[in-house]
């Protein structure tokens, strides 16, 4: 067993630098595939990231009052939406601790919120909902009150990036399935060169009594190396350059608006693996389909 | 060593052998002589099972060869040695990886391989070309690197389908005696030729095959069978 995997080992090396520009050609196609692959991956783990957040944290319906709406108005306001069917509580947010809460959560740039001449966020009230597909109904009962500025609730939000995200899963699918096809038919051809150059030795070593898996070990192996070179290539490529992309996101602006991204060595541990069994498989598929016709006799 | 039963192979309606009795014994040198078309190449597919017998039984040592599943040829062949008239050389191997081969095929150790391979070299007197490649090798020089390829795991059978067919008379005779020797060691070896001057000098059984029958079977033979 270890002998004949030696063999092949040794064997796959020599064709692998023999034919050194297919193999290339072979390992491009599947390091292009599986950059793809990782980009819809990035795509949908981070908007999955984003929907949750949004879930949890804008599960709110945020009213803003005019001002001319008194204390004791506002009040009546907030008993009244006390009673409707789905509300879980309901706050009194008002001018001042509008802008305290904006300071406290823009952080160290709150600062910039100090040479404001006047306050410009209005009086608001806040409603928790109890589950989020309520808000619709809450919502559509309050729009007629008196007094209301603006309405804003997230659930139309939410649902558009759920929504997103399946379509972008769906598109992934069908993307993937085609590439893998196509590298698997790009690393047969590649292998398939080499075999057919090598039909009438082939011959031979049956000849001389070798089995159709010793003859097929070299260029099994010679698929399963172009596929680990190909995802090896790939996860380095998007490391690099998901690592870049979050510290450029985790420096700036972006911090206000807590948009957070996957962290990337989560990614990279859960990538490289799926990358690696893809490659390989890819490239041992691809070289025992190759093969077929010439042994098959 | 090798027995052929009640064996028959039809090609549509034309027979290739038909009904073929036969039986070789361990350690006999035999010609098997005949004109082309006779059934020659048919007889030693048969025994290679490179193609099925459509009737009677086939032998080779303890296996039967006719009812062998077909996941066991490479066992079989690896029973057989076999030299060709076209030398069947690996083109890009050395002639040392040439005969290191056959032993690679059955797993042997490293080791062991360093050890055989050298001896075979020199037995068929190539040793010096160890390293070289087939194109930079001699016809004759050749056909002792496929000799050593064929011996080199010790088979109890060699077949040797016309293998001076390519070689002038004095490299055929070099590589006769080497044959000679081989069989010296005990190796049953079944020789298809028709090189009527070695057949004749040889002495040795002669199996003469025509239209897919054997029409003769010499122990002290000749090619052409004089009344
Ligand atoms: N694959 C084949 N299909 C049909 N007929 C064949 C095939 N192989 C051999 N034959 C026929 O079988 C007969 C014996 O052929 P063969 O054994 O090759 O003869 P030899 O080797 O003695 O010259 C010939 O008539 C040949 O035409
Ligand atoms: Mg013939």
């Amino acid at each position: 067993m270890f002998r004949a995997s030696a063999y092949s080992v040794k064997q796959a090396c020599k064709q692998l630098i023999r034919n050194r520009n297919m193999c290339t050609a072979s390992i491009f196609s599947i390091t292009s595939m599986l950059l793809i692959l990782g980009l819809f991956f990035i795509l949908i783990v981070n908007i999955n990231l984003l929907a949750q957040t949004a879930q949890s944290q804008f599960d709110t319906i945020q009213i803003y009052l005019e001002d001319d709406v008194g204390e004791e108005a506002i009040y009546e306001m907030q008993n009244e939406m006390e009673t409707i069917y789905g509300v879980k509580e309901v706050t009194y947010i008002d001018k001042e601790e509008a802008l305290v809460i904006m300071k406290k959560r823009w952080g160290d740039n709150g600062y910039l919120l100090d040479g404001l001449e006047s306050n410009p966020f209005p009086n608001s009230l806040e409603i928790k909902v109890n589950k989020l597909e309520d808000a619709d109904a809450v919502v559509s009962r309050i729009k007629g009150m008196d007094g209301i500025e603006d309405i804003k609730y997230y659930q139309s939000v939410v649902e558009k990036l759920l929504n997103i995200t399946n379509f972008i899963q769906l598109a992934g699918m069908v993307l993937i399935v085609i590439l893998i096809i196509i590298s698997i038919v790009i690393v047969a051809n590649t292998v398939k060169l080499t075999v057919a150059a090598r039909e009438k030795e082939i011959g031979i070593m049956k000849y001389i009594g070798a089995t159709n898996w010793f003859i097929r070990g070299p260029f099994f192996v010679e698929g399963i190396i172009i596929g680990i070179i190909g995802s090896g290539v790939s996860v380095a490529i998007i490391y690099f350059f998901y690592k870049k992309i979050i510290e450029a996101f985790s420096t700036q602006a972006f911090v206000m608006f807590s948009i957070g991204l996957v962290p990337h060595e989560f990614l990279i541990n859960h990538l490289i693996w799926i990358f690696i069994s893809l490659g390989v498989g890819i490239g041992s598929l691809g070289s025992i389909l190759s093969m077929r016709k010439f042994l098959d006799t | 060593m090798i027995k052929f039963e009640n064996v028959s192979k039809l090609y549509g309606s034309n027979a290739a052998l038909s009904n073929v009795n036969l039986s070789i014994g361990k350690g006999e040198f035999v010609f098997l002589v005949g004109p082309s078309g006779a059934g020659k190449s048919t007889f030693i597919k048969l025994l290679l099972k490179e193609i099925e017998a459509t009737e009677g039984k086939i032998f080779l040592g303890d296996l039967e060869v006719t009812n062998l599943p077909n996941r066991k040829i490479p066992v079989l062949r690896r029973n057989v040695g076999i030299v060709f008239q076209d030398f069947r050389l690996l083109p890009r191997k050395t002639v040392y990886e040439n005969v290191a081969f056959a032993m690679n095929i059955i797993h042997a150790s490293p080791r062991s391989i360093r050890r055989v391979v050298p001896q075979a070299l020199s037995l068929v007197g190539i040793s010096d070309k160890a390293n070289k490649y087939p194109h930079e090798l001699s016809a004759g020089e050749q056909q002792r690197v496929a000799i050593a390829r064929s011996i080199i795991n010790n088979p109890s059978v060699l077949i040797a389908d016309e293998p001076t067919g390519n070689l002038d008379p004095d490299t055929a005779w070099e590589i006769m005696r080497l044959l000679v020797q081989i069989n010296l060691r005990g190796t049953t070896i079944v020789m298809v030729t028709h090189a009527k001057e070695i057949v004749d000098k040889m002495e040795k059984r002669v199996i003469g095959i025509e239209r897919g029958k054997i029409i003769r079977d010499d122990l002290r033979g000749a090619y052409k069978y004089h009344v």
